[in-house]
């Protein structure tokens, strides 16, 4: 007998007697476990709906200002390290395999290989955050974060180095003029204050920690959630239950999966464009 | 397997298949990132078009939109749909009109 028909005489079995659905897997409010599953499963994107408008709030208002403020924009996403990025992209996407072999270990009972599969989904999302904080680390000590003690002056001096900005005093003023050396000549495309240039990249970090930070703070909230996951996975391996709700981690999978499409355009919308 | 029902298990090539595709995908975009001289917005639409197709395949695939019902495949379309909704008003307004201040603006 497949585990979905046990499921199927189990919820039958059960049926109507008002305290025991199902190994307690079917709600009283519920006539079929399809009929909960779908119910979970729509709510699920409702909210999944919600959270894609949430970030598109913030990536639409990134697009303004990086459509004004292009150059700018450019020489500050230099500052950004893209190795660090793609060794990010490629945990968080792996993590998402893993997420979703997790939840075909749970529509399977398989207890055991569910755990670790959560496990490993847990070890890569704490990877990411490592290497999240290395990186905010290296932001705040080139005084990148835009707070009390931002510069754009590692900015200025990058981009000079790289022959795609030249500093030029008027009237005792500093102005930066912004453009590209070909063949050791400098084209100048727009010329900003030093303070305009400061508010500019001020900006694209101001963006950028909003961004990382909010996707962030979901990796951690999925991670909690995950470590949860993990505890009742190796409970129910360890009590030997037959039979398991798997909709759980369907649904943080439905999430997990949300988190790793927010870092997809996160990670060439900040890191890679005009390089 | 008797009777119907949404929790359907897939094979495991669907999923490893999946991850080729975004691993693939990725090296695209990050080599796609250091081709010289392409002009920005050349830059900007390679680099959505690379991740509109990782997140469709993570969307139908890890997500199994694919197989899901028409209320799910409603719920996942609309909001996208209003995404783009949000994302095409708000630039034409950006692009149509002077951003304050424009010039002749009074100090």
């Amino acid at each position: 007998m497949s585990v979905k028909e046990l499921e199927k005489t189990a919820t039958l079995e059960h049926a109507g007697d008002g305290h025991y659905h199902g190994d307690g897997i079917l709600g009283e409010q519920f006539e079929t476990i399809e009929q909960q599953n779908t119910s979970y499963l729509i709510g699920m994107w409702a909210f999944i709906v919600q959270e894609v408008l949430f970030f598109g709030a913030i990536f639409t208002a990134y697009a303004i200002y990086r459509f004004k403020y292009v150059l700018e924009f450019t020489l500050a996403h230099h500052e950004l390290s893209v190795p660090i990025g793609t060794l990010n992209t490629f945990v968080l996407l792996f993590s998402s395999y893993t997420m979703a072999r997790a939840v075909r270990a749970a529509m399977q009972n398989r207890h055991k290989k569910q755990a670790f599969y959560l496990f490993l989904t847990f070890l890569f999302a704490g990877v990411f955050m490592v290497n999240k904080y290395f990186e905010y680390g290296a932001k705040f000590e080139h005084h990148l974060f835009p707070g009390g003690d931002y510069s754009a002056h590692a900015v200025v001096e990058h981009a000079e180095k790289k022959g795609e900005l030249r500093v030029v005093e008027e009237d005792g003023k500093e102005f930066y003029e912004l453009g590209r050396t070909r063949n050791g000549e400098f084209t100048p495309l727009q010329k900003v204050s030093a303070q305009e240039f400061e508010q500019r990249t001020r900006l694209f970090f101001g963006f950028y920690f909003v961004m990382t930070g909010l996707h962030g703070l979901h990796v951690l909230v999925g991670m909690i959630i995950i470590g949860i996951l993990i505890g009742r996975a190796w409970i129910d391996h360890l009590k030997n239950k037959p039979i398991a709700d798997f909709m759980p981690v369907e649904m943080t999978g439905l999430y997990w999966h949300l988190v790793d499409i927010v870092w997809i355009f996160l990670f060439p919308l900040l890191y890679l464009i005009g390089r | 397997m008797a009777g119907h029902s949404d929790s359907h298990v897939h094979p495991v090539s669907l999923y490893t298949r999946t991850l080729y595709w975004l691993m693939v995908l990725l090296i695209l975009t990050v080599v796609a990132g250091y081709i010289p001289n392409v002009p920005n917005w050349l830059g900007v639409v390679i680099a959505l078009t690379i991740a509109v197709w990782k997140a469709t395949i993570v969307i139908m695939n890890f997500m199994h939109v694919r197989f899901s019902g028409k209320l799910a495949w409603l719920f996942a379309g609309a909001g996208f749909f209003w995404l783009i909704i949000m994302l095409a008003f708000a630039f034409a307004d950006y692009v149509s009109r002077p951003w304050e201040p424009f010039h002749g603006w009074p100090e």
